[in-house]
């Protein structure tokens, strides 16, 4: 019977980590660029609160999820309204079309 | 124990009044934003007015206070009272510039919001400055950069400033996600968030090597973000360029003042060893982990590019750009020689480079809202149209340059002397070849404002009476800082005192 233990989890957010950053880099679309963000940040997560929990430490770790989480909902709020804005200036949300200021 | 817990918060909400009035102005214009319904002047001086005042109380703190508030989570130390006296200095400039900021009042965009997002910004690169809990740094970078990324957007018409919001909010999102991460594995090694329990930590047990340099590495992403050090700079001309005027010199001060402020005090606090540290009488690091190479690397590279790309821009907001990188470059060679010196020179810089480059943007800003450029070709004979502002803008950059009797020479001098005092010499030459090579492009615009295009025509510029004094309230300082330059010194002399450190 395989118990689950901290190695684990801590593979498991490094997997959601390199997923995340893969995303960021290869995606054009702005959305989906974000949604790479929100998999770092919950990969983060994982971390807290599975050293919070293996580790026997203090609750901090749990804290700080819980304010991770608050943050990504309020970051989500602020990007998805700059894309809206994007999208009706350029009718486009490709960030490799969006790039009038590098000449 | 609750009565102590309490003791502990009432005592803490003493220390904490700046901030305190600093939320309640906040508030404040928010509500009165939507009692008054778009009367932007009411706002912008209520903000003014509450800025003055949170600048009072600051001033009650800068007595040597040393006080952990909020259980660690907050400190008042004279480092951070420093830091934030540059912060509400720029902000207050910030407000005054935007009053007269031509391409904020043209068109029929609400302002409200715009002051509630500096008033915002302005709090969270308090919390920046005294933080010393790595999960309250995390929410104070946030809550700065959610400011920025709306504020670098708000002419919501126009396609470049749109382009600016996505490019910081895309590069700011993913580097804060990445130093996130990496204070994950800080927790998961030390199994503390607090800077100083993590150094306690560190200090009693030995730790694996890689997942720390692993972990370093990956705030140092979100530092170098900040304070746009080279490789995390590539937003840098972008934002600065699409964004409104105010809001990059807003940025490329202020924001980056924080972000020195975080990172210095989290690398030296949390890698500090006491025992090395009595005997060498600088600020040693724990053994096996010395996290200043890096900086010195990174230091380098970010001047030296910086300093190179600024030679070819054609626009005066761009090279301005690379230029705030370079001088972010510069000042890291400050925390390389791990001194009260080094500390004391990176504040001695910054409070010069608060006057020097809030000036040439604020003359920028000016210029472009009357011939509608920023190209540096626009700028010939500018020196015959608006004598007056040409020269100020030329003391600027000498200034910027680092060439006497401007307080930039001043800046650049402490920096260098702490250097070679550290044996450090290479850095010091990098850095001193590198003020070479700023020279040429500052010297660019100067050509083209005097010697440029002389015999034309020149229909005179006109300015009026508080846009003149602004201009005086920022070069008078760069002059007389430059010369009489040692109350600045002695202020950042008593304001290294970094709590955690003895």
């Amino acid at each position: 019977m395989l118990t689950v233990g901290l190695t684990h989890y801590l593979v498991l957010s490094a997997i959601l980590f390199s997923l995340g950053l893969f995303g960021v880099v290869t995606r054009r679309n702005a959305i989906l660029v974000l949604m790479g963000v929100e998999l770092i940040l919950n990969s983060a997560n994982i971390n807290f609160i599975a050293f919070s929990h293996y580790g026997n430490l203090n609750i901090d770790g749990q804290l700080a999820a819980v304010f991770v989480i608050i943050l990504a909902a309020a970051e989500a709020a602020v990007a998805l309204a700059i894309v809206l804005n994007i999208y009706k200036t350029f009718q486009t949300v490709n960030v490799d079309e969006i790039n009038k200021l590098k000449e | 124990m609750l009565q102590s817990t309490l003791d502990g918060i009432l005592n803490s909400l003493k220390v904490f009044q700046p901030e305190i009035t600093l939320t309640v102005v906040l508030c404040l214009i928010l509500i009165l934003d939507l009692i008054l319904k778009n009367r932007p002047k009411i706002i912008a001086w209520s903000l003014f007015v509450g800025l003055l005042i949170t600048g009072y109380f600051l001033i009650q703190q800068t007595n040597g206070l040393t006080i952990s508030a909020f259980e660690n989570m907050f400190l008042v130390d004279p480092f951070s009272v420093y830091f934030r006296m540059l912060i509400i200095l720029t902000s207050i400039f910030i407000v005054m510039f935007s009053m007269m900021s031509g391409e904020l009042y043209n068109g029929k965009r609400k302002l409200g919001e715009y002051y509630i997002f500096v008033a915002s910004a302005t709090l969270g690169m308090f919390l920046m400055s005294g933080a010393g809990n790595l999960l309250m740094m995390y929410l104070a970078i946030e809550l700065t950069s959610l400011s920025f990324y709306i504020l670098s957007g708000y002419k919501k018409e126009v396609p470049d400033s749109n382009e600016a919001s996505l490019k910081y909010l895309i590069y700011g999102a993913v580097s804060s996600g990445m130093m996130l991460y990496g204070i994950s594995i800080i927790y998961g090694l030390t199994g503390s968030l607090d800077f100083i329990n993590i150094n306690k930590a560190f200090q009693v047990s030995e730790v694996s090597f890689l997942p720390l340099v692993a972990a370093n590495i990956l705030m140092l992403v979100g530092f170098g973000f900040k304070i746009s050090a080279v490789p995390f700079h590539f937003w840098t001309p972008d934002v600065y360029e699409g964004a409104p005027i105010t809001i990059t010199a807003f940025l490329s001060v202020a924001s980056k003042a924080a972000g020195f402020a975080v990172l210095m005090r989290y690398f030296f606090t949390a890698y500090y060893n006491p025992v090395a540290s009595a005997l060498s009488g600088s600020i040693a690091t724990l053994s096996g982990f010395d996290w200043n190479i890096i900086i010195a690397i990174i230091s380098v590279a970010t001047m030296t590019i910086g300093n190179f790309i600024a030679i070819w821009q054609t626009n005066l907001k761009r090279l301005l750009a690379y230029s705030s990188i370079a001088h972010a470059g510069y000042m890291l060679m400050g925390i390389v020689v791990l001194s009260n010196e080094g500390i004391a020179a990176i504040l001695i810089y910054f409070a010069v480079y608060l006057f020097m480059n809030l000036g040439a943007f604020y003359i920028v800003m000016l210029i472009a809202d009357k011939i509608g450029s920023e190209d540096i070709e626009s700028y010939k004979g500018l020196g015959y149209k608006t004598p007056f502002m040409a020269v100020v803008l030329s003391i600027f950059l000498i200034s910027l340059t680092g060439l006497p009797p401007t307080a930039g020479f001043i800046g650049k001098l402490y920096l260098f002397a702490a250097l070679i005092n550290h044996q450090w010499i290479w850095l010091a030459i990098v850095g001193v070849l590198n003020s070479v090579v700023s020279l040429y492009y500052y010297v660019k615009v100067f050509r083209n404002m005097f010697l440029k295009n002389i015999d034309e025509q020149h229909n005179e510029i006109k300015f009026n009476a508080p846009q003149i004094i602004v201009a005086l309230l920022l070069v008078i300082p760069t002059l007389v800082f430059g010369l009489y330059f040692s109350p600045l010194v002695n202020l950042a002399q008593a304001s290294v005192s970094i709590l955690g450190l003895k």
